[in-house]
């Protein structure tokens, strides 16, 4: 798939393969877009303006809703509905399933067996394959990118868009190859790898970029980890990551709901393998860790660039140089109530949550279950563990997951996005701590006045059990 | 979206860094089904205290001698995180136009323009200088030419800030880019025509 005989990256092929019209001076490139997810939250305006201006929907057939963000994750009722006491998140519901009616749009409604959040149900259904486009009003999009895909978060106006035309203005982004070279040691996560690249970037150190994630540790990690990976890569700045799809890409779509079949299989395949980026292609930019020097992974701040070694010490504002990011760092301990220095290890909590876009699948679940197996979780802390569709709230189900979180004293919940973004109800009270699987420490993010430390779904987990902040390979070599 | 060729206006200082759109307007506030009145959740958690009604006299926003300001000037990497275009609609509710910053974070600079609220990137220095102006006199104003792409300072000091040609085109005229792309119907049709269909919902 060279071009002219020109290497290329996995992001040119797929960029390339995609534009309807190439970027001029004048304007940007038209991009075509092969899948476009929507839910709830940021599409009711999107439709509005399709109806006010007489407009349809080009291609309901390459579009897919669910409902994740405002629902809630409390029990069934005796017959068998979620109910939604809410009332503005009842008619944004009510409003998105006759939006998805009206305009012929496949939706999977709250408490459906395929409803779930929406970056996590397009994979298991095998809807996300390598060298699509992919876009979706939520900036997690960027998940999919582990398939090969280039996948990004847009606006409402850009929803209206895609709806419109199936296609969006993009101006052409830098590439930036994100090197994870050797082997991750015991207790250590996608998860881990993710915080410390965002650690080492900062925030906004990707801003115009899209990564490709590369190297014997992103190779090694399942297709769960590497979206896990690719799931932050926003937090870093950059609107899409990917990961170059080989035999665990292919192993995983094999046989979904939307997997090619037969001949069709061999004809993607063959394709498939042809969208690694080429040897002697460069990137704009290249960093690299070494995954065997990680450690479990931990935010202090209020943002998911400030991020640390578990066992290290908060960092102090005085030795930080730049006058912008000492101010930032000091708002940032004032808010969480830490200081200078201290350490994390063995702070109590209040909260453990499990779940969201970055950490609900079955793998994450499985690796949470297998610790918290035998163990009860520590008197002080609410442990809430969500799993991401209703399709992992069946797996983990039919494994026995759910009993042994409930035995060790865990709630167990029905799907959707949950205390990631706390617009459901499911929330950190003003002052409480909380570990948390999911991708955002933001101020208020899980809950007005709430205080989230990032971690892993082992890290969270184990402290869980402890009751205070805890790095898990301490409780392992105590197996 | 109205016409937006000049701005005059006074500014008003948040000099954080990062500020995220979780701040802009806060998750609770995204259950609504249109854009109105998004003006009162700009910054709810730090205008209002624990009551979320009682303003914070603290926070800058509620201080009497800031509220005719209509550019906002920021600390780096602004409008970082969520893609929520509520929080270009919530400040424009609140009555902002512009934003200076030293950069803005990809997708929220997207949303700013499709709605005609200016992102002004400035370096680091030019920043300062408006944190400090701002502080030492609330009347401080400044002026921006989109078709020149300038941002004048009190002192006449005239910056260029970069801004794409087809944004400007859109901003000066008034028009969205939707438009754009409905009329590339039959180019999004011979695309569709050589490239097979990836995957079906429906099906």
């Amino acid at each position: 798939m060279k071009e002219n005989g020109k290497p290329r990256t996995l992001f040119e092929k797929v960029w390339s393969a995609h534009t309807v019209r190439d970027q001029s001076d004048d304007t940007p490139a038209v991009l075509y877009i092969d899948l476009h997810l929507v839910h709830e939250v940021t599409s009711p305006q999107a439709f509005s303006m399709l109806r006010e201006r007489g407009l349809s929907v080009r291609r309901p057939d390459q579009t897919i809703g669910t409902m994740d963000h405002s629902t809630p994750t409390t029990p069934r009722n005796e017959l068998g509905i979620i109910p939604v006491a809410d009332a503005m998140a009842a008619k944004q519901l009510d409003v998105f399933t006759k939006n998805c009616s009206d305009f012929g749009i496949p939706m999977y409604a709250l408490g459906d067996e395929h409803q779930g959040i929406v970056h996590v149900i397009g994979p298991e259904k095998g809807l996300t394959q390598p060298g699509m486009t992919i876009v979706c009003g939520d900036s997690h999009t960027s998940t999919h990118g582990a398939f090969g895909a280039l996948a990004f978060g847009i606006g409402t106006s850009e929803v209206g868009h895609v709806l419109a035309t199936q296609t969006l203005l993009q101006n052409k982004p830098k590439t930036m190859a994100v090197n994870v070279e050797g082997a991750l040691g015991d207790g250590v996560t996608a998860k881990d790898i993710i915080l410390a690249i965002i650690a080492k970037i900062g925030i906004g150190g990707g801003t115009g970029y899209v990564f490709e994630y590369r190297g014997e540790a992103i190779r090694k990690l399942s297709m769960e980890g590497r979206m896990t990976v690719c799931n932050m890569s926003i937090e870093g700045g950059a609107r899409a990551g990917m990961v170059a799809p080989d035999d665990t890409t292919f192993d995983y779509i094999s046989g979904r709901e939307h997997a090619p079949r037969g001949a069709g299989w061999d004809a993607a395949l063959s394709k498939w393998r042809q969208l690694p980026t080429d040897d002697g292609a460069s990137y704009d930019a290249e960093i690299t860790l070494r995954a065997d020097e990680l450690t479990p992974m931990i935010t202090y701040g209020t943002n998911p660039g400030m991020g640390m070694p578990i066992a290290a010490t908060v960092p102090k504002p005085e030795d930080e140089s730049d006058y912008n990011k000492k101010i930032a760092l000091d708002k940032a301990l004032n808010y969480m109530d830490l200081a200078p220095g201290q350490k994390l290890l063995g702070k109590a909590i209040d909260v453990v949550f499990i779940g969201s876009c970055t950490n609900s699948r079955i793998s994450d679940l499985r690796l949470a279950a297998d610790f918290v197996k035998g163990r009860k979780v520590a008197d002080s802390v609410r442990m809430m563990v969500v799993p991401g569709s209703q399709q992992v709230k069946r797996q983990a189900e039919s494994e026995g997951l759910d009993e042994i979180f409930r035995a060790a004293g865990a709630e167990w919940r029905e799907a959707g996005c949950s205390m990631c973004i706390a617009m459901n109800g499911d929330q950190l009270q003003p002052g409480q701590y909380a570990v948390s699987t999911s991708n955002r420490n933001f101020e208020g993010r899980q809950g007005k006045g709430g205080r989230s430390f990032l971690a892993s779904p082992l890290t969270a987990a184990a402290s869980a059990i402890a009751g205070v902040v805890t790095d898990p390979r301490t409780m392992m070599a105590a197996n | 979206m109205e016409k937006l060729t000049h701005i005059q206006g006074s500014i008003v200082a948040i000099p954080v860094n990062d500020i995220d759109t979780d701040q802009i307007i806060p998750a609770r506030f995204l259950k609504v089904t249109n854009k109105e009145g998004l003006g009162k959740a700009a910054f709810c958690d730090w205008r209002y205290l624990e009551d979320g009604e009682t303003p914070n006299p603290e926070f800058i926003l509620n201080d009497p001698v800031y509220q005719e300001a209509s550019v906002l000037v920021a600390g780096d990497n602004f409008g970082c995180g969520s893609s929520r275009e509520h929080a270009p609609w919530a400040l424009m509710g609140a009555g902002f136009k512009a934003v200076i910053s030293t950069d803005f974070a990809d997708i929220f600079n997207n949303n700013a323009l499709k709605n005609g609220l200016l992102p002004i990137i400035v370096d680091a220095d030019t920043q300062q200088q408006l944190f400090s102006l701002a502080e030492e006199d609330p009347s401080t104003a400044v002026s921006v030419d989109v078709e020149a792409q300038t941002l004048t300072l009190p002192d006449g000091r005239a910056i260029n800030f970069p801004l794409d040609e087809f944004s400007k085109y859109c901003l000066l005229n008034g028009v969205d880019q939707l438009g754009y792309l409905l009329a590339l119907d039959e180019e999004v049709q011979a695309f569709e025509a050589r490239n097979p269909q990836r995957v079906a919902t429906t099906a």
